[in-house]
């Protein structure tokens, strides 16, 4: 290694003045961990409404305490923050600028992100719409109520139900904040990975959660553009009389809302499209950064290549691109012209494609390899499986005939929950336990990993948990049971005969949820615990073969001008465990061939 | 100086040098990043800088420049994004109608006769945008850049000043010409809340407005950079990418405007 000389003024003096554990810090490290507790306290909350609205579902008619009973405005408040909270805060937020941000620098041989500053003030924007967020509980009238797709009219006209005047203008304020914060972090991530990369780091040579990253951010990019654009037009509707979604002659709650709209011709349609334009890519965008991790956990702990790397990379981009291609899917029954049903019908099962190959790698990587099974690599199976689980029902629900059936029951709700918001979580939680070196380790203390023990509990508990509560929604959606409903029993007539069926299963569900939900406190308290207590991690204590667990590397960035700096130089590509029986000898990118040998 | 500025094709070829090293004295870039910051085209060195050769922070004169202009045209894609979905939302409001109670199919869209000042505010944006790139120029010109490098004064300031200032001045000439045409729709009695047309018409200016209010300030702070940082090297970067910002605006006004007035 050659060291620097020299080292350039410009660069050192910028690490040196960030103090890695002030509030404003711009250390990509530090940001990085703050993106991670604020996605904790997000899920946390996001997480307790949940079980609020199993609660009621099943049991509509207890009281709350501190609260009184459940009105049907507060389970859709419920509904609305609980989609909001999870798919921005926690979907969005973690997996792309968490662990994004602590991670990708290092992964690429760069020193930190682009713009540190404008990282920063990404964090504190998206802090900020949080908060906005949250305060809109206390808006008089309650939280907003029109779900996280925020559908017009509903959302347009504020007499429209409890919680639609104050309460929603709120929740657009927030989603605008986070829109910028979104567009400005991924701006800094796709420069930090085309200019930033180290020597030697070519494009085919970038781990899969680098592409993962880099792919999401592009989807962030014009997804974000679009959805603000849809948010503006949404408030003038609300507040400028325009009318780009409400429809003229439309009687909302018996008021005719021609006078305050204009003489408009609008259509709710129109925010269909923007919202989905933006909303699919979204859903992707949550689980890219997953999808690579998986690639690389398997393959580090089956100790093998991954299977077909460069077509990994290839389906990366084209499921980025595909689901720019297929936002029509959530509209099949929102009176879209049965010929644009058919062809986002054909180009949301091509999408199925690209998935497909990755599972199939993911299979092939660990066929017949004896994995060690840790519970980062645990985590990563189980993504894997409710992958599959998940997108098996995607091909089903992309026919507009069956979708007719299935659109707005719960068939949805688990195929989003077990493919989005499970297989994330499982993402997430693989993440964390693969990382936790790297999220504990300062200058100052050395990284811990959290406990075996503990992680496998908490594994188990969630699949179990999490298979046992989404599964059996396919049931009652089948059956009929419809979504965004807050109170299914009592119904008189017909329809409360229909809802009989699908309310047999509801106590097992919400059973299920409470499990769930019991099986995180083995991972709070290993957390916890591991934090201070957890088994030192040494230098790459997983044998892996990134540039993150370079030795050195991570001291190198906080290096102040008196340490010498050294060139990062990488070497091959992720991933080369060359002998497979011998976890020992594994080529990581850092080491230079003669070495190697 | 040219020897040292440009390292010949080969070497910058990384497959050729297996053997990619920064210590070798001939290798062009020593790894300090400090060689003059012009903007001369050398074709290699200076422009050709390879992140596949050199570590970061020593690829060159411009590696910060190029960091920041790349950062600048993301963010300006996802801007044109933004633009492209509101007027793909003109086209679907503008192409679709309803049915009457009596089954008639009306479509009310009421095209909105542009102001004719828009021409001229077309007109002073485009201007504009010479007067701001001959700004951004001067902030690369070779002789002051070097001038500077030996510690002459700040000449590309200087000159670079006079023409960031006109840009801003004619940045808010044409918004007083967009107020002042939202002026001359309103006493027509053609507001916001009239027609989709108008709704769009409003939206879409008021839009860039605020993205021109917000192209003033960046440029604002360039004038307030060049007065008052010594780096030429951060001079150049606020510059260029305000500058490149303002052309974008100017673009997507050209756009927007035939919009506005070609295609009601
Ligand atoms: C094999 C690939 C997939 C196909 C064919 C597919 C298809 C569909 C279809 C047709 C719908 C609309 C159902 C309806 O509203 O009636 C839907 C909803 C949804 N999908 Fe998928 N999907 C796939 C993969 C994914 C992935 C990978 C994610 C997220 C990581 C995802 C997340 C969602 C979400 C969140 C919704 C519901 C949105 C809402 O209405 O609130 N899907 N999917
Ligand atoms: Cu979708």
């Amino acid at each position: 290694m050659s060291a620097n000389p020299t080292p350039n003024p410009a660069q050192s003096r910028s690490s040196a003045t960030q103090k890695p554990r002030s509030l404003f810090s711009a250390d990509h490290r530090t940001i990085g961990r703050q993106y991670l507790l604020l996605a904790l306290v997000a899920v946390a909350v996001g997480t307790v409404l949940s079980l609020l609205m199993r609660l009621h579902l099943t049991w509509p008619d207890r009281v709350l305490p501190f609260h009184g009973p459940i009105l049907p405005e507060d389970y859709l408040a419920l509904v609305t923050f609980h989609g909001t909270l999870m798919v921005f805060f926690v979907l969005t937020t973690a997996p792309q600028n968490g662990f994004g941000n602590l991670i990708l620098p290092s992964q690429i041989g760069a020193r930190g992100m682009a713009f540190p500053r404008l990282n920063c003030a990404s964090f504190w924007l998206t802090t900020l719409s949080m908060m906005v967020l949250l305060s809109a509980t206390f808006a008089p009238g309650g939280g907003p109520i029109s779900g996280w797709t925020a559908y017009p009219p509903l959302s347009a006209v504020a007499s429209a139900g409890p919680g639609q005047g104050m309460g929603m203008d709120l929740w657009l304020a927030s989603l605008t904040l986070f829109s910028l914060a979104t567009t400005m972090a991924s701006v800094n991530t796709l420069t930090t990975v085309v200019r930033m990369r180290c020597d030697g780091m070519t494009w085919n040579r970038l781990p899969l959660t680098v592409w993962g990253w880099f792919t999401a951010a592009l989807l962030s990019l014009l997804a974000f553009s679009v959805l603000l654009a849809a948010l503006v037009l949404l408030f003038c509707d609300r507040h400028a009389g325009t009318s780009f979604f409400v429809p003229m002659g439309d009687v909302v709650n018996g008021v005719l809302q021609d006078a305050k709209h204009g003489s408009g011709n609008g259509s709710p349609l129109l925010w269909l499209h923007l919202f989905w334009f933006f909303g699919h890519p979204e859903v992707y965008i949550a689980i890219l950064p997953g999808m690579g991790l998986t690639s690389m956990v398997l393959a580090n702990f089956a100790r093998r290549r991954i299977f077909n790397y460069n077509l990994m990379i290839a389906t990366t981009l084209l499921i980025g691109f595909l689901g720019i291609l297929v936002w029509g899917h959530h509209m099949f029954v929102a009176g879209l012209n049965p010929f644009a049903g058919t062809a986002f019908s054909i180009s949301t099962m091509a999408i199925a494609i690209p998935s497909s190959a990755k599972v199939l790698s993911w299979l092939a990587t660990i066929w017949r390899s004896r994995p060690e099974y840790r519970t980062a690599m645990l985590f990563a199976l189980g993504f894997v499986s409710l992958f599959v689980t998940g997108g098996l029902t995607g091909p089903i629900l992309a026919q507009p005939i069956l979708d007719q059936y299935l659109h707005n029951t719960f068939f949805v709700v688990a195929h989003f929950h077990l493919i989005m918001a499970m297989a994330g979580a499982f993402g997430l939680f693989s993440a964390t336990y693969y990382w936790f070196p790297q999220i504990t380790a300062t200058a100052a203390r050395p990284g811990r990993l959290m406990s075996e023990g503990l992680g496998r509990v908490h594994f188990w508990g969630t699949i179990l948990g999490a298979y046992a509560t989404f599964l059996p929604m396919h049931i009652t959606g089948l059956e009929g049971e419809p979504r965004h409903y807050a109170q299914l029993t009592g119904i008189p007539g017909q329809a409360g005969h229909l809802m009989a069926k699908p309310m047999l299963m509801q106590t097992h569900i919400t059973y299920g949820a409470i499990f769930l939900v019991l099986a995180q406190i083995p991972f709070l308290v290993n957390l916890v615990w591991s934090f201070r207590n957890g088994r030192l991690a040494g230098e790459n204590p997983w044998a892996a073969t990134t540039m993150e667990w370079k030795p050195g590397l991570f001291l190198a960035d906080l290096a102040d001008e008196t340490s010498p700096e050294e060139t990062i130089s990488v070497y091959r590509g992720p991933c080369d465990y060359r002998d497979g029986n011998n976890p020992a000898t594994f080529h990581p990118q850092w080491v230079s061939e003669s070495v190697a040998e | 100086m040219p020897g040292i500025l440009t390292p010949t094709e080969t070497e910058r070829r990384p497959e050729r040098r297996p053997q990619r090293r920064t210590d070798d004295p001939d290798h062009g870039d020593h790894g300090n990043g400090r060689r003059p910051p012009t903007d001369k085209r050398t074709g290699g060195g200076g422009d050709g800088d390879n992140w596949n050769d050199r570590p970061q922070g020593s690829r060159g004169p411009r590696e910060k420049l190029k960091r920041y202009r790349l950062g600048v045209f993301f963010a300006l894609a996802g801007d044109l994004m933004f633009f492209v979905a509101i007027v793909s939302a003109f086209f679907v409001s503008q192409a679709s109608g309803r049915f009457d109670a009596y089954n008639n199919y009306i479509n009310p869209w009421l095209p909105t006769a542009i102001p004719p000042v828009l021409w001229l505010n077309t007109a002073v944006l485009i201007i504009s945008s010479v007067t701001a790139e001959i700004a951004r120029r001067k902030m690369f010109h070779q002789f002051d850049v070097m001038e500077e490098w030996f510690g002459l004064g700040k000449p590309t300031s200087r000159r670079a000043m006079p023409w960031l200032a006109a840009t801003a001045f004619l940045g808010l000439v044409f918004l007083a010409g967009q107020w002042l045409a939202w002026q001359q729709l309103n006493v027509q009695g053609v507001f916001m809340r009239s027609n989709v047309s108008s709704h769009f018409f409003f939206l879409i200016t008021g839009v860039h407005g605020i993205h021109l209010v917000l192209g003033v300030g960046a440029l604002v702070g360039a004038l307030l950079s060049l007065r008052y940082s010594q780096q030429v090297e951060n001079r150049q970067i606020i510059v260029d990418c305000s500058v490149w910002y303002w052309h974008s605006m100017g673009v997507f006004w050209i756009f927007l405007f035939a919009l506005l007035a070609f295609f009601q």
